[in-house]
C-alpha cells in the first residue's frame, strides 16, 4: 500500500499544533487568572503603604522595594563570578577531565531545588557566619541560585562570537586577553545581557530560597536615610527583608489578615507584571546595546 | 577522479636570487599524530608575491599558519623558520611582536564589529600609538595603499559590518598594513568574493608588493599565475615544485604538477 505523504505530513504539523497549543493555553489561562483576579486589587495605594500583619487595606510597598534590592545585590554579586567562569570555560578550559567535572557541577547547581539552596543558607550563612535573616543572606543564596544560570548563558555568548573575529585579533599581534576583552566581550554583550535579565526575572520570583534566608518580616524602615549603616536606613543589607514572592507565600499559609486572599492576589499580579516586563524587554535590551556596540542592527543568524 | 600516486620525493625546489624575507627549513605540522606537512623548505623573496597553490587538503594554508604562528595551541610545528636571522618557531619568542611585523589575512572578511575607522585604530591604539594624528595617518594610509579610501572617506565612523564583502576584505587588508608589517600573508583571500571584487583585490597586491613581501595561498591556478612572481606547488603536504610561476606553468617539470596544473585533479 502506498502512503500518502502530504496526508502524513498533515498529521504531523496537526499534532506538533496541537502540543504547542497546549503549552500557550496554559500560559494564557495562568496569567490570565492571575491578573484577571489581581488587577483590580492593585492601586497606587497598594503599592505605596506598608503591609499589615492583623487589620485589612495592607500594601506591599516594602516587599516591593525588598525584591528589586535584593535583585540588585544579586546581580552586583554574581554578574562579576559569572563573567569570570564564563571566560573561563568559553575561552581558556582544554578539553579535558577537570572541565568536565566543572560543566558538570555547573549543572548539577543549576538543578538544585531552591529550598536545598534556602536550608543550606540558612545553616552556613544565618547560622554559622552569623548574618541573621538578611538582604545579605538572601542575597547570598540567590547568587548560588542564581551562578550556574549565568555562567551558563556568559559562556554560550561568548562562544557564539565567530573564531574568525578571535584570528583577526590574535593576527594583528593582541594578545589573548585584549583579543577577548576589545573584541570578543563587545560582541558577546548583548546576549549577556539578555541572560542578566531573564534570570533576574527567575530572581525576582523566587521565594523558596529566601524563606530562611532574608527572612519573613517585613521591618518599617525609612526611605529617606541613605546611610546604608543605619539601622533603619532601606539600603542597610542587614536587616531582615521579606519579598514579594515571599509575602504572597505567607499570606497564602499563615495570613491572618481578613483581606488576605486579596492582598496576595494583587501581589502576585504585581509580581507577574514584573516578571514579564523582564522577559519581554531582554530582548529589547539585547538589541540595543548590540546596536550600541556594533553601530549596527543585528543580523538574523543562519 | 583517482589521483595518481606520484613519488613525493622526486621534487624541484629553487632558491630564488636576491634578498630573501622569510625561509622555511623542513617545517612538518602535526595535527595529534596526523602529519600535515612534510619537511617543507622553502625560501621567499622580499618584495615579491610567492603563491602557495595545491588542491584542498594538500597542506598550503596549514603551511601559512605556522610563518606568523596561528598554528600555535592548534598544531604541533617542528623544523625552523627564518626571520631576520632569528628562528622564529621557538618557544620563547614574542609572538605578539612577529605577528605585527607578520600580518595576517583570512579567507572570509573578519573586519571587527566597530567602525571602519576604529577598525584599523583598535591595534594601534592597543600597542601603545596614542598620537592623534598618527592614528589618523594610518588610517587614511591604509586605505589608500588598499585602494578602499576613495569608497569609504566619508563613512569612516560608519560600521565596518556594512561593507560588502570585497570592501570588508581590502579593510582587512588595510588594517594588516596600518601596523606596518614586512610580509603580508594571505590564506585564499578573495575565494570568498565575486570576480570584481576578486580583481580589485589582486590589483591591490600587485601594488603592495613594492612595499611589502607577500605570500599567498590560493586555489585559483590563474590568480595565482597572475599576480605572483613565484610558485609553490603542494601535493598531500608535500611541496613537489617551487620556481619562477612563469615557468611552473609553463614548463612544469614534475608530473604531478603538471597534471595539476592541466586540470587532471584536484
Amino acid at each position: 500500500m502506498k502512503i500518502n505523504a502530504k496526508k502524513i505530513n498533515k498529521l504531523a504539523i496537526g499534532t506538533i499544533w496541537a502540543l504547542v497549543s497546549v503549552v500557550v493555553l496554559i500560559l494564557i489561562f495562568l496569567l490570565g487568572y492571575i491578573l484577571v483576579t489581581g488587577l483590580s486589587d492593585i492601586s497606587w495605594k497598594f503599592l505605596t503603604s506598608t503591609s499589615s500583619s492583623i487589620s485589612a487595606g495592607g500594601g506591599i510597598r516594602d516587599q516591593l522595594f525588598n525584591s528589586v534590592y535584593l535583585l540588585v545585590l544579586t546581580i552586583i554579586i554574581s554578574l562579576p563570578i559569572s563573567l569570570g567562569a564564563g571566560i573561563y570555560l568559553a575561552e581558556y578550559a582544554k578539553d579535558n577531565w577537570i572541565t568536565t567535572l566543572i560543566k558538570t557541577a555547573i549543572e548539577v547547581l543549576s538543578s538544585l531545588p531552591s529550598i536545598v539552596v534556602g536550608l543550606f543558607g540558612y545553616l552556613i550563612l544565618v547560622i554559622k557566619f552569623q548574618l541573621d535573616y538578611s538582604i545579605l543572606s538572601g542575597a547570598i543564596a540567590l547568587t548560588i541560585f542564581n551562578l550556574p544560570l549565568l555562567t551558563r548563558s556568559v559562556e554560550d555568548s561568548i562562544e557564539e562570537v565567530p573564531k574568525l573575529q578571535r584570528e583577526a585579533g590574535l593576527s594583528l599581534g593582541l594578545s589573548k586577553s585584549k583579543t577577548i576583552v576589545g573584541v570578543v566581550l563587545p560582541l558577546a554583550i548583548p546576549g549577556i545581557i539578555t541572560g542578566v535579565i531573564l534570570s533576574s526575572g527567575r530572581i525576582f520570583g523566587e521565594a523558596a530560597a529566601l524563606i530562611y534566608t532574608a527572612g519573613q518580616s517585613a521591618p518599617i524602615v525609612s526611605y529617606t536615610d541613605w546611610n546604608p549603616f543605619s539601622p533603619s536606613s532601606f539600603l542597610n543589607p542587614m536587616r531582615p527583608a521579606e519579598t514579594l514572592a515571599v509575602h504572597i507565600w505567607k499570606l497564602n499559609t499563615e495570613g491572618i489578615v481578613p483581606d488576605a486572599h486579596i492582598v496576595s492576589s494583587g501581589a502576585s499580579a504585581v509580581l507577574i507584571i514584573v516578571i514579564l516586563i523582564f522577559n519581554l524587554s531582554s530582548r529589547f535590551f539585547g538589541n540595543w546595546a548590540y546596536r550600541k556596540m556594533t553601530g549596527t542592527t543585528r543580523k538574523k543568524r543562519g | 577522479m583517482t589521483q595518481p600516486d606520484y613519488n613525493l620525493d622526486q621534487h624541484q625546489i629553487i632558491v630564488p636570487p636576491g634578498e630573501i624575507a622569510l625561509e622555511t627549513k623542513d617545517v612538518n605540522v602535526f595535527y595529534g599524530k596526523k602529519q600535515a606537512t612534510f619537511d617543507t623548505s622553502l625560501a621567499f623573496p622580499r618584495f615579491k608575491i610567492s603563491a602557495l597553490i595545491g588542491a584542498s587538503g594538500s597542506g598550503k594554508s596549514t603551511f601559512l599558519r605556522c610563518l606568523n604562528r596561528m598554528n600555535d595551541g592548534v598544531a604541533t610545528v617542528t623544523g625552523a623558520i627564518m626571520y631576520r636571522d632569528v628562528n622564529i618557531n621557538q618557544k620563547k619568542l614574542n609572538v605578539y611582536v612577529l605577528r605585527k611585523n607578520i600580518g595576517m589575512v583570512f579567507q572570509h572578511p573578519n573586519p571587527f564589529a566597530k567602525t571602519i575607522r576604529e577598525n584599523i585604530q583598535f591595534a594601534l591604539k592597543k600597542h601603545g600609538v596614542k598620537d592623534q594624528t598618527v592614528l589618523d595617518q594610518r588610517v587614511e594610509q591604509s586605505l589608500r595603499a588598499a585602494a578602499l579610501w576613495d569608497e569609504v572617506k566619508d563613512k569612516l565612523d560608519t560600521s565596518a559590518l556594512e561593507l560588502s564583502g570585497g570592501q570588508a576584505q581590502r579593510l582587512c587588508i588595510a588594517r594588516s598594513i596600518a601596523m606596518q608589517p614586512d610580509i603580508l600573508l594571505l590564506d585564499e583571500p578573495a575565494s570568498a568574493l565575486d570576480p570584481i571584487s576578486t580583481a580589485k583585490i589582486e590589483e591591490t597586491l600587485l601594488e603592495l608588493k613594492q612595499k611589502y613581501t607577500i605570500i599567498i595561498v590560493t586555489h585559483n591556478m590563474q590568480q595565482a599565475a597572475r599576480v605572483s612572481d613565484y610558485t609553490a606547488f603542494f601535493h598531500l603536504g608535500h611541496v613537489m615544485e617551487y620556481k619562477k610561476t612563469a615557468d611552473i606553468f609553463t614548463r612544469p617539470q614534475v608530473k604531478a604538477t603538471e597534471d595539476y596544473i592541466s586540470g587532471n585533479f584536484g
